[in-house]
Parts: structure tokens; C-alpha cells; sequence
């Protein structure tokens, strides 16, 4: 076969393979929204996540900022210690509040973020001091159970 | 006979261009070839001949350095392949032309890419000289004309002759050819033994030619070694060869069924085989 | 007489086990060996191109095809089950992830070890056989960087583009079976995709499976071509052995390589 045709058919190849790349990066993959892809690092300490797991979305007011970089369990205050990767473009004031949340009642479980109203912005590193871990379903029921039968007897109580 | 301890003897051997001495060589522990002695002096045209299996082509293999010597020593153009590095083996292979058995032509080349690979390769001539090179080569063996053909396109007999122009594109000094003749029709045989006579001659090379073919090598070649089972049995001129009384060269020359080479492969007698005598 | 026929058996099972360790040790040497005599590739490309063009680009339609019909089965198959909770607007998803993370990568590699693989076995084996190698040695150039290692790169580079292409189509196959044909919301199937594929996690990380892949099948079948016996059987059984040595390298790779990037360095 003669070069330049041996050339030009490889060279349609590459395009091709490269315009591959940019359909998987852009049009399946979350290469476009993930914005300048630098981030800064965000520390909290829950005292139960639940089911969050490194990856997870790290959401404000719904849109997603970061995600979770790593989750370990810090054993001197035994909490857990999520650290956080958030887009260098979103900051956060101070008193940014933290609380694992749930996505639906079985969806999956992110980070949401709300924002204070403090001047001072929160720095790479920088731990968020107010944290609200996981509603554990369980715990929940058995309060709600708990409640309940404390308001029956009550009534009862009363009726007496 | 050189003195395997000197190299300076190099300036004495020019006379000589491949000098073999006491080569032991074998596959394993088989000995293919023993004792073997053996010189080709420049510009000469030599063939070594011998039957099928008889241990030439690897004496070829060894004289081109893709073999090593067990025992002896094998000196081409004055230097000694024994424990020779690769780059100084390169080098001097690039003063050998070898041409193959069935010409092992590149099968993905064309016949002008096949001629012009080495000057590709080896050279930095520009592509218009390369390309008068190549055309001349061809010329020299009659198949200028199917340049732009692919080898699978050629007859055995053409590509024959274009790998004897490949073989001789970068003018080597030593010409090497592994059964030449094989498989070619009397016609094509002609040819391809009158060439590799005149490019000998043209060159000023060295040639030394593996065959099994008699007839027509005796025709164009300086001097001869018959080889059998590993041994140099025989040797001279072709006019010496025969006229030679020794039973095996005699029987190998007229190509007799019978003789020192015997019909028969070793076995116990037929009566033995048929059951009729009790071993 | 049991005892004995019992160590044969265990003897037959090392025997086994110690050959295919050496052939795994022998390709790995020659791998490291095309390495070393990969300079000629790279100063003279013009000879990778040439083997992109018969390893690549010869497989290309192949890869489109399969790629495809993956990808639409993906889609009526996701599409059936996840019917059955409701959620059929994640087939883009279902679809996107298992063809970036695993069936592009490996399916691709398993056609291009039988498609460019086996090509390249047959044809250094039948080289080999007709003492074209051993004639490029006689005029002093290494076959090993004219012939072996043009012939790697050309597979190394083509194996993660034919695996993107593959995953590509695969991902459009699946839009027209699950958008297109069944009527599954076009914006949820996309947003739903984007939202669950992450370029690094994802797509990187298939796209550096097919470079091992690659890596894997192209050293495999220019292993078996250049160690072939030079006969007509010897190349057969050569280029049956590049496909299956390369079919079975390629998934175990892929389970060591899946366990890494779901544990280890990401």
C-alpha cells in the first residue's frame, strides 16, 4: 500500500480514537462539570456517617461542590474524620455548617454544606466545627416508638 | 595454519579471506561437524558440497557468524568470530552478502524495497542515488522490469535472481549461498550459476556456495569440499573432482543409487524383519 | 500401582505448572528485550505507522460493530431489569459503567488479540519460516528492532484508541435501543450518566486496563511469532497459542488490575 494512504487511514484512526476520548471524557463522563478540577481539602468530624463512603458527593444548596476524599476513624476522639475535596472556585465562610444527608429515603448518602454568614472564608486543611452526623434510621424508629409509648402512658396517666 | 594466540596474523591472511581450522561444531551432544580445516582465498568462488543433512548449511551458518564454534576457530576477513560482541559481528556482516536457500525475499517489500533495504538501512545516500543503485542491481541479474512486483508475484527462478541483487547490493566482500540451485528448473539453474559466476567476477568478492547440485556447480566454481557426515572427505579442483577415484565423491558426482553411501539404512537383515529367522 | 499412577498425575500437574510458568518468564524477558530495542521505532515512526495501520485501523470495523451490538444488548438487557424497579432511566448509566470500566476494555482486547494478535504471530512466524529473519541478521540489523518492536508499539498504541471507540459506540447502541427504541427519557439517560461516570475513576482507569491489555497481547503475539518453530505447524500452533495465552492473560490482568483500582492507589 502506498504511504500517503497507509498515512491518511492511520491518521483517521487516531482522530477518531481521540474524538472517542472526548465523547467518554465530556458527553458520558463528568470531565465538563467538573469545573477547573483543582480543589482544596475540608475536614469534619462526624460522630456517626452512616453509610457515606470516600467518593461520595459533597453537595450546597443541592449542587455538587467536591466530594469525599477519604473517611477514617480518628481513635482519640472516636469520631469519624471525612476529609473533602471542594472545587478551589466555591468558598465556604467559617461557620459553614456540615451534615451527612440522605439523597431519598434509600438513595445515597452525601455531604451537605451550609453556608454561615461569617466574613472570613475557610482555608485548605481547615476543619468545619459544626457537624451533624447521620439520622440512623433504627435509632430513629426506636424513639419514635419510644415517644409514642411515652405519650400513651401519659394520656393514660391523665385519664386516671 | 594460523596460530590461534595471534591476531597480526590478519595482515598475512589477506590472501585468505575465510580460514577455518579444527572446527568442532554439534546440536546437543551430537557432533555435526568434526575436525574441520578449511580455507577460501580471495576472489576465489568455492562450493562445499555433500548430501542432504550433512552438516554444510551449518558450516555456512558458522562462517556467517550465526553459529559459534564449539572447538576451533573460524577467521573471516581476518578477524575471529569466536566470542566476537555483537556490534563487532554487525560490522563485519555488513561486508558479507548472504542469499538464502528459497531467497527469503521480504515477503512485505516490494522487489525494489527488498534490493534497496540495506542501502535504507545501513546508508544515509539520498533517495535518487538509492534508487540508480537499486536499478543497476537489478539490471545486473535481467529484472529491472518487475521492480514495483511483489515477491509473491515472481517465478522461484526470478526471485531468485532478485535476491542474488539483494544480496550483492552493498558490493560485499564475501558472497555467501545456500543451495542456490534448489528447486529451480535446468533453464533458471543456468542463469543463476552464470551469475553468480560474473558477480564474483565483477565485484571482486569472495563467494563460497552450499549446494548439493553437481553438474553445475562444477562448472563455475574454483575449488571444492566435499563434506560427509561431518568430515571433509574430499577436495581439489572440479577437473581434480572428476577425475577423483574415491568411491563416495565418485558415486556423489554420477549420482550412483549404491556405493559408500549405502541404499539401505542401517537395520537388521529383511529375513530378521519378515519373522523367518529367529534373531 | 494406584500410588504410582497418582504421582505420575501430580508429576504431569508440576510439569504443567513449571511450563507455563517459564513461557510467562520467557515473554516477559522478551518484552524487556523489544524495550531495549525500541530506539529504531521511534527515530524512524514511519515503520509504527505502518503497523497501526495493520493492527489498528484493520480492526477498526471489527471493534465498531461489536462495540454496537455490546452496547444494545447492554440497553434491552439493563432496560429489562431495571424495569422492575422503576428506575429505567439509569440504563444510561448501567450501560456507561460497564462498558467503560470493563467491557471495553476487555472485550476490545479480545477481539484485537484474535484480529491484530494472531496477524502478527502468523506473520513474524512465517518470516521466521522462510529465513527472512535470519537474512535481515546476515545484513546486520537486528530483527528484533526492525520487525518485533514496530510491531509492539503499533499494538500498544492502537489498543486503548479500538477500546475507546469500542466503548464510544457501545455507549450510542445503547442510546438507540434505550432512547431511541424504547423511549427512555433522553435528558435523564445523559444527566444520570454524567452524574454516575467519573472521568478519573472511570474512564481513566479503563483507559489504562486497554494500555495494559495492549501492552499484554502485543508482547504475547510477537513472543509466539518470533519463537515459533519455522514450519507450517509450528506457525499455526503459534498463532492458536497467541490467542488463547493472550485471551487468558487478558482477564487475569483485568481481575488483578479491577482489584487495584477498586482498593488500592486511587
Amino acid at each position: 500500500m502506498e504511504r500517503s494512504t497507509l498515512n491518511l487511514w492511520v491518521g483517521i484512526f487516531v482522530l477518531l480514537g481521540f474524538f472517542a476520548f472526548l465523547v467518554l471524557a465530556f458527553k458520558v463522563g463528568n470531565l465538563s462539570a467538573g469545573g477547573s478540577g483543582q480543589t482544596y481539602t475540608l475536614v469534619a468530624n462526624f460522630d456517626n456517617i452512616g453509610q457515606l463512603k470516600e467518593r461520595a458527593p459533597v453537595r450546597s444548596a443541592g449542587v455538587l461542590v467536591g466530594r469525599v476524599k477519604s473517611v477514617r476513624f480518628d481513635p482519640i476522639h472516636y469520631t469519624a474524620e471525612v476529609r473533602m475535596a471542594i472545587d478551589t472556585q466555591f468558598k465556604f465562610p467559617k461557620d459553614t455548617s456540615a451534615s451527612v444527608l440522605t439523597s431519598g429515603i434509600l438513595g445515597e448518602q452525601y455531604i451537605g454544606l451550609e453556608a454561615g454568614g461569617d466574613d472570613q472564608m475557610l482555608k485548605d486543611g481547615d476543619q468545619i466545627k459544626l457537624v451533624q452526623g447521620a439520622v440512623v434510621l433504627e435509632r430513629l424508629i426506636g424513639q419514635f416508638l419510644f415517644n409514642k409509648a411515652q405519650d400513651s402512658s401519659t394520656a393514660k396517666g391523665a385519664q386516671k | 595454519m594460523p596460530d590461534l594466540g595471534s591476531r597480526h596474523l590478519s595482515v598475512v591472511s589477506v590472501t585468505n579471506l575465510v580460514e577455518i581450522t579444527e572446527l568442532n561444531f554439534g546440536y546437543g551432544s551430537r557432533l555435526v561437524l568434526k575436525g574441520i580445516n578449511l580455507t577460501v582465498r580471495k576472489g576465489s568462488l568455492v562450493a562445499i558440497m555433500g548430501l542432504s543433512g550433512c552438516g554444510k548449511t551449518t558450516l555456512l551458518r558458522l562462517i556467517g557468524g550465526q553459529l559459534q564454534a564449539h572447538e576451533g576457530s573460524v577467521m573471516v576477513a581476518g578477524q575471529y568470530l569466536n566470542n566476537m560482541s555483537q556490534s563487532d559481528l554487525y560490522a563485519l556482516r555488513r561486508r558479507l552478502g548472504m542469499m538464502f536457500q528459497f531467497g527469503a525475499l521480504f515477503t512485505d517489500l516490494s522487489v525494489y524495497d527488498n534490493v534497496a533495504f540495506q542501502m535504507h538501512e545501513h546508508t544515509s545516500l539520498s533517495e535518487s542515488v538509492i534508487r540508480d543503485l537499486t536499478l543497476m542491481k537489478l539490471n545486473a541479474v535481467g529484472l529491472r522490469g518487475v521492480q514495483s512486483l511483489m515477491p509473491s508475484e515472481l517465478s522461484g527462478g526470478m526471485a531468485r535472481r532478485v535476491a542474488l541483487a539483494r544480496a550483492t547490493a552493498l558490493d560485499p566482500e564475501l558472497i555467501l549461498y545456500d543451495e542456490p540451485f534448489a528447486g529451480l528448473d535446468p533453464i533458471s539453474l543456468g542463469v543463476i550459476g552464470q551469475l553468480i559466476r560474473r558477480l564474483n567476477d565483477a565485484l571482486g568478492a569472495t563467494s563460497i556456495l552450499v549446494t548439493h547440485d553437481v553438474q553445475e556447480s562444477l562448472k563455475i566454481v574454483d575449488y571444492v569440499y566435499f563434506v560427509s557426515e561431518g568430515v571433509i572427505v574430499a577436495q581439489g579442483t572440479p577437473e581434480q573432482i572428476r577425475a577423483s577415484t574415491l568411491p563416495f565423491v565418485h558415486q556423489f558426482i554420477w549420482g550412483e543409487a549404491d556405493g559408500p553411501m549405502p541404499f539401505h539404512y542401517p537395520a537388521k537383515t529383511m529375513a530378521n524383519d519378515l519373522g523367518l529367522r529367529e534373531a | 500401582m494406584v500410588l504410582e499412577s497418582t504421582l505420575r498425575n501430580i508429576r504431569l500437574v508440576g510439569d504443567g505448572t513449571l511450563k507455563i510458568v517459564e513461557r510467562i518468564g520467557a515473554t516477559v524477558v522478551f518484552l524487556g528485550l523489544t524495550l531495549t530495542q525500541s530506539a529504531t521505532s521511534f527515530r524512524r515512526f514511519d515503520l509504527v505507522i505502518r503497523e497501526i495501520f495493520y493492527a489498528g485501523v484493520q480492526s477498526l470495523i471489527i471493534i465498531l460493530v461489536s462495540g454496537l451490538f455490546v452496547g444494545m444488548v447492554l440497553g434491552l438487557q439493563g432496560h429489562e431489569t431495571l424495569q422492575n424497579y422503576g428506575s429505567e432511566q439509569s440504563v444510561g448509566v448501567l450501560v456507561a459503567l460497564s462498558l467503560v470500566r470493563e467491557l471495553g476494555p476487555v472485550v476490545a482486547a479480545l477481539l484485537f488479540a484474535s484480529r491484530a494478535g494472531s496477524a502478527i504471530t502468523a506473520e513474524i512466524g512465517l518470516m521466521k519460516a522462510t529465513e527472512q529473519l535470519s537474512a535481515m541478521e546476515m545484513m546486520a540489523i537486528n530483527p528484533m528492532a526492525r520487525v518485533v518492536a514496530p510491531r509492539f508499539w503499533g499494538g500498544v498504541i492502537s489498543m486503548p484508541l479500538l477500546a475507546m471507540l469500542f466503548s464510544a459506540m457501545g455507549i450510542i447502541g445503547g442510546f438507540l435501543v434505550a432512547v431511541v427504541l424504547i423511549g427512555v427519557d433522553d435528558g435523564a439517560f445523559w444527566s444520570q450518566m454524567q452524574a454516575a461516570v467519573d472521568f478519573r475513576h472511570d474512564i481513566a482507569n479503563g483507559i489504562i486496563k486497554s494500555l495494559v491489555f495492549g501492552i499484554a497481547v502485543s508482547a504475547i503475539a510477537t513472543f509466539e511469532g518470533y519463537e515459533a518453530s519455522p514450519t507450517a505447524e509450528g506457525v499455526s500452533g503459534a498463532t492458536t497459542r497467541t490467542v488463547v495465552s493472550s485471551s487468558l492473560a487478558i482477564l487475569a490482568l483485568d481481575l488483578v488490575l479491577t482489584a487495584f483500582m477498586l482498593k488500592g492507589w486511587s
